[in-house]
């Protein structure tokens, strides 16, 4: 790591000390390697974010800036009941899949903790349909769901289990369960993989000594697996629950809010009533909807993971 | 005692307490529940791409021919979509804008992760909450005020529009990482750098930067793979046929109202789906590594 080029290097006069100086204080330093960073961000992202609360409250339109009209947006979606079915809608979908989700991906998480031959192999494969771009994947479950020509509704009446064709995204009940099964779909991997680091990080010889002092396989994984790997789980089910909570492309692509609304998710009708129905101001404050829920469930892993710092026996 | 010895083979030793289930469990509570995964897992890629290869005839007679296989397969659908269609176009303007976003997004995010995670000027902390925070930010609140601002700037319907406002989600990501790998290389190697009068700029250019070299890799696969993906924006941002990117594309353009060319929608599928399933397959070590990595901190 030797550098001789530094040690010939002639005594800096004042002038170019003072500049040198200037230039490795680590603050101005910090600022001009932050810059191209912070400049994007703040365009791009944090003038956006006030835009949109702005928006909220004009009645802009796609072509006409809007002027500012209070609260009239939001009363109007107050007492709009497709607005409150998307509402709940959102939370049905974010609350069940992310269940599901969790529950299928630490089985996974757990199968894939076991000795395995391929073990690499299968790790790899897990997480395809994570890596797969979602609308594409989306469009692969729509012709799976196909009315007419649907593979599941095939196979179940082969087996004898159903004797009509499942009308998978027709009928309210079967098209908020269908949107919900490709999302948990896509999402195990995250899910599984995360969870599974954090299994592995967990020293065997606590199961030794649990299991020396008589522990069950229930009790080891309760009172060994679940407490270790909480941390991990907060982070992870925090992710999942923010990206299920905004999910677009998926409704989009399957149902696009339909049948009569049923599937119809915040993001997706922020679209339909902003940009396809040039609604900008309305679209925009069905978007800041969005933000109390996002910041609840953000809030709600901060605290646990304050938790999480004083049960390691850090400072508070 | 004697079968606990029999089922313990030399192979698992190392994976502590395996070795005390029987063959039997571990076939009910193990292999069978994996299988069951990956099948289900795997089986939509299955169909996707048995049907990008079925004539349309086999394809909707399942009385005749068993759905799960193909008789004769055929490329009419990859010829319909590669000539045909715009979709050569789309998968260029991808690869362009993903390339482009990615690095973009990469020069920020390495200036911004070293200045944050080492130059630790007043407020880093600060701010690396903040870069946190942007991540968390989602597409789905910012596309409707985004698409005023590329309005208003005249990026409308230019690949350009797409190129700035990816960055929003590639930043935070990609400087989160960074500043995780850039905290694994010891501080040492960069006050030894100091004491022989290097600066700066050359020890991120000469140490840390050689050093970091996964994990960039491992960023940039990220960032384009995210880019890649990025479906909202595209949609808003983007009118023309010509312009626009394979997920959009493949939605817009190939589904006509009254027939859907399943095979073909098919086939586009599965080719937009290639490119990143390659690049994660080259390096699926760094992905998941650094994918865990990012999330345990």
């Amino acid at each position: 790591m030797a550098v001789p080029s530094a040690a010939v290097q002639p005594r800096p006069s004042i002038l170019s000390r003072s500049l040198s100086s200037l230039a490795e204080s680590r603050n101005a330093l910090g600022f001009g390697f932050m810059l191209p960073a912070a400049a994007l961000l703040l365009v791009f992202l944090t003038y956006p974010l006030g835009l949109g609360v702005w928006l909220g409250f004009t009645d802009a339109r796609i072509g006409r800036p809007g002027i500012f009209i209070g609260l009239e947006n939001y009363e109007y979606l107050w007492s709009d009941a497709v607005f409150w079915l998307s509402v709940f809608n959102t939370l049905l979908y974010t609350i069940s899949a992310s269940i599901l989700k969790f529950a299928l991906g630490l089985w996974l998480a757990l199968i894939l903790n076991q000795n395995l031959p391929f073990k690499s192999f299968f790790r790899a494969i897990v997480l395809l349909p994570w890596v797969v771009p979602t609308v594409l994947s989306a469009i692969a479950f729509w012709w799976i769901y196909d009315a007419q020509f649907s593979i599941l509704s095939w196979a179940l009446q082969q087996m004898g289990l159903i004797d009509h064709r499942i009308n998978f995204l027709g009928d309210p009940t079967n098209a908020r369960a269908s949107v919900i099964a490709a999302n948990v779909w896509r999402g195990i991997p995250f899910v599984a993989i995360t969870l599974l680091a954090g299994l592995q990080t967990i020293p065997q010889s606590l199961y030794e000594a649990a299991t020396l002092d008589g522990a069950s396989r229930w009790q080891l994984f309760r009172y060994v697996t679940l407490p270790l790997l909480t941390p991990i789980i907060a982070i992870t089910m925090t992710f999942s629950v923010l990206f299920t909570f905004t999910d677009f492309q998926l409704i989009y692509v399957l149902t696009r809010g339909g049948p009569v609304n049923a599937t119809h998710l915040m993001a997706t009708l922020s679209f339909q009533r902003g940009i396809s129905g040039g609604q900008l101001g309305e679209g925009a404050a069905i978007a800041v909807a969005m933000i109390p829920f996002l910041l609840a469930a953000i809030l709600f892993s901060y605290f646990g993971l304050q938790r999480r710092k004083w049960q390691q026996g850090g400072g508070d | 005692m004697t079968a606990i010895a029999k089922t313990k083979r030399p192979e698992l030793d190392e994976g502590g307490m395996g070795y005390l289930q029987s063959l039997p469990r571990r076939v009910v509570t193990v292999y069978l529940p994996l299988l069951v995964f990956v099948i289900v897992l795997l089986f939509p890629f299955y169909w996707m791409t048995i049907t990008a290869v079925k004539p349309n005839l086999e394809m909707t007679d399942y009385a005749n021919f068993n759905p799960f296989w193909v008789v004769h397969p055929t490329l009419e659908h990859i010829r319909y979509l590669l000539f045909d269609t715009s979709y050569p176009g789309w998968l260029l303007n991808t690869v362009i804008i993903s390339t482009a976003a990615t690095f973009l997004s990469l020069l920020a995010a390495v200036f911004a992760a070293y200045a944050i995670e080492r130059l630790r000027f007043s407020g880093a902390r600060q701010v690396g909450l903040a870069v946190f925070l942007a991540y968390l930010v989602p597409p789905s609140i910012l596309f409707i005020p985004l698409s005023v601002m590329v309005f208003n700037l005249g990026l409308y319907d230019t690949p350009f529009a797409l190129i700035l406002t990816y960055p929003t989600f590639l930043i935070p990501f990609c400087t989160w990482l960074l500043m995780g790998y850039f905290r694994s290389i010891p501080f040492e190697l960069e006050e030894c750098a100091l004491i022989d009068g290097a600066s700066r700029w050359q020890i991120l250019t000469k140490i840390v930067l050689p050093l970091s070299v996964p994990g960039l890799i491992s960023a940039g696969i990220f960032a384009f793979t995210l880019s890649w993906n990025e479906f909202i924006y595209a949609l808003t941002f983007i009118q023309s046929s010509e312009n626009k990117t394979v997920p959009v594309g493949v939605l817009t353009e190939l589904v006509r109202s009254d027939v859907y060319e399943w095979g073909a929608l098919m086939a586009g599928a599965l080719i937009g789906s290639l490119p990143v399933v390659v690049l994660y397959s080259f390096f699926v070590e760094h992905y998941v590594s650094s994918m865990t990595g990012a999330v345990k901190e």
